[in-house]
C-alpha cells in the first residue's frame, strides 16, 4: 500500500490529557488505573477513568449531543492543537474532501442506561430529554466530531468491538486510494458504561486487581476509556524525516467463537501477516510489537501463539493496558498513537503490573522500559466476534535517507 | 468509483428474496404487504442459532442470498455489515437488567450486544476468515455501507459482500428511534466486470443538493423513509428494471451519493 503520514495526533487516556502527559506517564512507568469509583458501580475492579468529564458538557450549540462519550470526544479534540491542524488541512483540501472514520463500541449508551432508571412509572417511557441520535446512536460520535471539526466529507462509525479504532485506519487508506477523499481523520472514542463493566464481569473477565497482561497469575481486564484522533494524509514531498507513517494494515476474522479467541491465534496470525505484506516488510523489520494484551488467560495465550509463530521469541513486545486499561473501541487508536510515540522518541514501554511472566508464553515480553531506536512498530487489536486488525507504523523517510 | 454488482439479496415485509421481488420493484407485479418471513438457514449449528436475534438472522439471509446469486463462496469474501442500530431488542433486555437490582447480565446477551455480532456469527457460519467490518451511519447506514464495500471492491482484488439491515426497537426506545420494520439488502460487489456482472455502478459523492430518488410505490416509499437499510431500495429498482438510470441517495453532512447504473 501507499504509506500515509500521521500529520497530527492527539490522545486523552487514563494516562492523561494530551501527548506530553501520555509520554511522561509512559516514560515514568505510571499507571492510570484506580479502584472503581464510577457512579454506583459495585464491582470489585480497577478502571481507567477520565477525570472531570462530569463537569464538561459538550459545545453549547450541540447540546443535543451531550453524553459522556461526546464529552470525551470534545476533550480529545481540544488537546495538542489538533483542531488547528484540521483547520489547516481544511484549507488545503476543502472541508468536503476530508473523511472522518471513528471507532466506538458503546457510543453514548450510558445515557440510555441511566434513562432506564427514570422511566415513567405509568407508561414506561424514557425521560423526554433523552436524545437517541445524540447519545445512544452508534454514529453519534462521528456526527458530533464532524460538526466540531467543520468537516463535510465521507464519514461513518466502525463498531467491531475492541478492534474498532484500528480498523478505521484501513477505511481511510481505502477511501483515499479510491479517490473518495484526499485526507482523513481517524480515531476512536469509548467511555465507561454499565453494559461493558457488568457484561465483562458476567463473562468472568474483569480482574479484581489492575490488569497484569502476560503474568502467570493474570485473571482479567481493567476497563478504561479514551479518545484519540489522527490526521492521515498522503506522504508530502517535504515531510520531515521524523514523520511517522502508516505502512501496513492487516485484517481477518477468527470464524471461531463470539467472545473467545481462536486458541492458536489463527485469526490474529493472519492479520499480522497481512499487515506485514501490505507494508512490504518481513517479521525481521519490526522493532517492537504493541500487543493487544488484555490480561485474560485465553486472549494473551492466543495472541502469544500468533506473535511467536510470526516473529519467534526475539522481537520485543509488551501490552500497555496495565497502564491504560482496556479502552475497548478506543484501544486501537490509542495504541497506534503510543506506537507512533515509541518511534518518535526511541523507546519501548515495559508492561506494567506484570510480576511473574507466564512461562507458557513464549514471546519476548518487556517488563521494563527500554531506550533504543525504534523504526517500525506493529500494533495488534483483537476483538469480540473474532475481529482482528494489525497496523504497521514506521519512519520510512529516515530509513530511505540513511 | 466504478464497481460491479454480481448478486443481490433482499428481505422485508412483502419482499421475500430477489427472485420474487424483482417484478414488484420493476412495477410489473403488485406489491402485497405481508409479514417478514426469514427463510430457514442451517449454516449455524442449532445451539448457536438459538442465541441469535433478528438482525443476525436477516443479515445471514440476505448475505447468503446475494452470495448464492453471485455463485460465489462466502468463505472467500470480505464482508461489510451496515446497520443503524444492530440488535436493538437484545440491547434493551440488557438495559432492563441493568436498571434492576443485581444487574446480572446474561453473558450471551452481552456478547450479542456488540454491533459486529452479525459479522461474528456470519464468519462462524460461513467459515470465513476474510476481513469483516461493521459500521453505522444513522439514516445513511446503507449508503455508508455501499461506499465502504465499493471502496473495498475497487481497491482490492476480491469480491465483497455487503449486508445492510435494520430491526426495530421495542418500547421505550422505539419512541425515540422509530424504525418501522425489519429489512435487509445484500449485494456482492466486484472491482472488475465478470461474466456474472449484472450492472456497473459509477458512484460519486456530490454536494449539488439533488433530491433523493423516491420509490413510486407508496408502501415501498414508506419503507424507504422508515428504515435506514431500505434507503437502498431505489438502487434495487434500477437493478430490477435492467435499464440505464441515475439515482441519488442521501448521505451525510449535506452530501449525496450519485449512482449511475448501467446494466451489463
Amino acid at each position: 500500500m501507499q504509506p500515509l503520514q500521521l500529520s497530527a495526533f492527539t490522545l486523552v487516556s487514563p494516562l492523561g490529557a494530551g501527548i506530553n502527559a501520555t509520554l511522561d506517564a509512559l516514560r515514568a512507568g505510571k499507571s492510570g488505573l484506580e479502584r472503581c469509583n464510577f457512579l454506583d458501580v459495585d464491582l470489585d475492579t480497577y478502571i481507567g477513568r477520565i477525570k472531570g468529564l462530569e463537569d464538561r458538557p459538550v459545545r453549547p450549540d450541540l447540546a443535543d449531543y451531550d453524553c459522556r462519550n461526546n464529552r470525551l470526544a470534545q476533550l480529545g479534540l481540544e488537546q495538542d492543537n489538533f483542531m488547528d491542524a484540521v483547520a489547516s488541512a481544511r484549507g488545503r483540501y476543502g472541508h468536503e474532501r476530508i473523511g472522518l472514520f471513528l471507532g466506538t463500541s458503546t457510543s453514548g449508551i450510558l445515557e440510555t442506561e441511566l434513562a432506564y432508571r427514570n422511566r415513567d412509572p405509568e407508561t414506561g417511557a424514557l425521560p423526554a430529554k433523552f436524545k437517541y441520535f445524540g447519545s445512544h446512536s452508534c454514529y453519534s460520535v462521528a456526527d458530533y466530531a464532524q460538526q466540531v471539526l467543520g468537516l463535510a466529507g465521507p464519514s461513518m462509525v466502525v463498531s467491531t468491538a475492541c478492534s474498532s479504532s484500528a480498523k478505521v485506519f484501513g477505511c481511510a487508506r481505502r477511501m483515499i486510494e479510491a479517490g473518495l477523499c484526499d485526507a482523513a481523520i481517524v480515531g476512536g472514542v469509548d467511555s465507561l458504561c454499565f453494559t461493558t463493566l457488568y457484561g465483562f464481569n458476567s463473562l468472568g473477565l474483569v480482574s479484581s486487581r489492575p490488569c497484569r497482561p502476560f503474568d502467570a497469575e493474570r485473571n482479567g481486564i481493567s476497563i478504561g476509556e479514551a479518545a484519540g484522533f489522527v490526521l492521515l494524509e498522503k506522504v508530502a514531498a517535504n515531510a520531515s524525516p521524523d514523520t511517522v507513517m502508516l505502512l501496513g494494515v492487516g485484517e481477518s476474522s477468527d470464524a471461531y467463537h463470539m467472545s473467545t479467541p481462536h486458541p492458536e491465534g489463527m485469526g490474529a496470525q493472519m492479520a499480522i501477516r497481512a499487515a506485514l505484506q501490505t507494508a512490504g516488510l518481513t517479521a525481521g523489520d519490526i522493532d517492537y510489537i504493541n500487543l493487544h494484551g488484555t490480561g485474560t488467560k485465553s486472549n494473551d495465550a492466543a495472541e502469544d501463539q500468533a506473535v511467536f509463530s510470526v516473529f519467534g521469541g526475539n522481537t520485543p513486545c509488551s501490552s500497555t493496558k496495565g497502564a491504560t486499561g482496556h479502552m475497548l473501541g478506543a484501544a486501537g487508536v490509542a495504541e497506534a498513537i503510543i506506537s507512533a510515540l515509541c518511534i518518535q522518541h526511541g523507546f519501548m514501554p515495559g508492561g506494567l503490573n506484570t510480576r511473574n511472566l507466564d512461562p507458557a508464553l513464549k514471546s519476548h515480553y518487556l517488563l521494563h522500559n527500554k531506550q533504543q531506536t525504534v523504526n517500525r512498530v506493529l500494533s495488534n487489536s483483537l476483538g469480540f466476534g473474532g475481529s482482528n486488525c494489525s497496523l504497521v507504523f514506521g519512519q520510512e523517510i529516515k530509513r530511505l535517507s540513511q | 468509483m466504478k464497481i460491479f454488482v454480481e448478486g443481490v439479496g433482499i428481505l422485508g415485509p412483502g419482499l421475500c428474496g430477489w427472485q420474487a421481488s424483482q417484478a414488484i420493484l420493476a412495477n410489473t407485479a403488485a406489491y402485497v404487504d405481508a409479514p417478514l418471513v426469514i427463510p430457514p438457514n442451517d449454516l449455524l449449528p442449532s445451539a448457536e442459532r438459538r442465541r441469535t436475534g433478528l438482525a443476525v438472522k436477516i443479515a445471514m439471509a440476505i448475505g447468503c442470498e446475494a452470495v448464492a446469486n453471485a455463485q460465489r463462496n462466502a468463505a472467500e469474501l470480505p464482508s461489510v455489515f451496515a446497520s443503524s442500530a444492530g440488535e436493538g431488542e437484545n440491547m434493551q433486555a440488557i438495559f432492563e437488567t441493568l436498571a434492576a437490582d443485581g444487574r446480572e447480565i446474561s453473558p450471551t446477551r452481552f456478547h450479542n450486544s456488540v454491533h459486529n455480532a452479525p459479522s461474528g456469527y456470519w464468519s462462524i457460519a460461513t467459515k470465513s476468515m476474510a476481513p469483516s467490518i461493521s459500521l453505522a451511519c444513522y439514516d445513511a447506514s446503507f449508503v455508508a455501507g455501499l461506499i465502504e464495500a465499493g471502496a473495498q471492491a475497487f481497491t482490492g482484488e476480491n469480491a465483497v459482500v455487503l449486508m445492510s439491515y435494520d430491526a426495530p426497537y421495542t418500547q421505550p426506545v422505539h419512541a425515540a428511534r422509530p424504525i418501522s420494520a425489519s429489512f435487509g439488502i445484500g449485494l456482492v460487489l466486484t472491482g472488475n466486470k465478470t461474466s456474472r456482472s449484472l450492472a456497473e455502478l459509477d458512484i460519486s459523492i456530490s454536494r449539488q443538493n439533488c433530491a433523493s430518488t423516491p420509490m413510486t410505490i407508496a408502501p415501498l416509499e414508506s419503507m424507504r423513509m422508515g428504515i435506514p437499510a431500505a434507503r437502498g431500495l431505489p438502487l434495487l429498482v434500477a437493478l430490477a428494471a435492467h435499464t440505464r438510470s441515475q439515482i441519488c441517495l442521501d448521505y451525510v453532512a449535506g452530501n449525496q451519493v450519485n449512482v449511475a447504473v448501467r446494466p451489463c
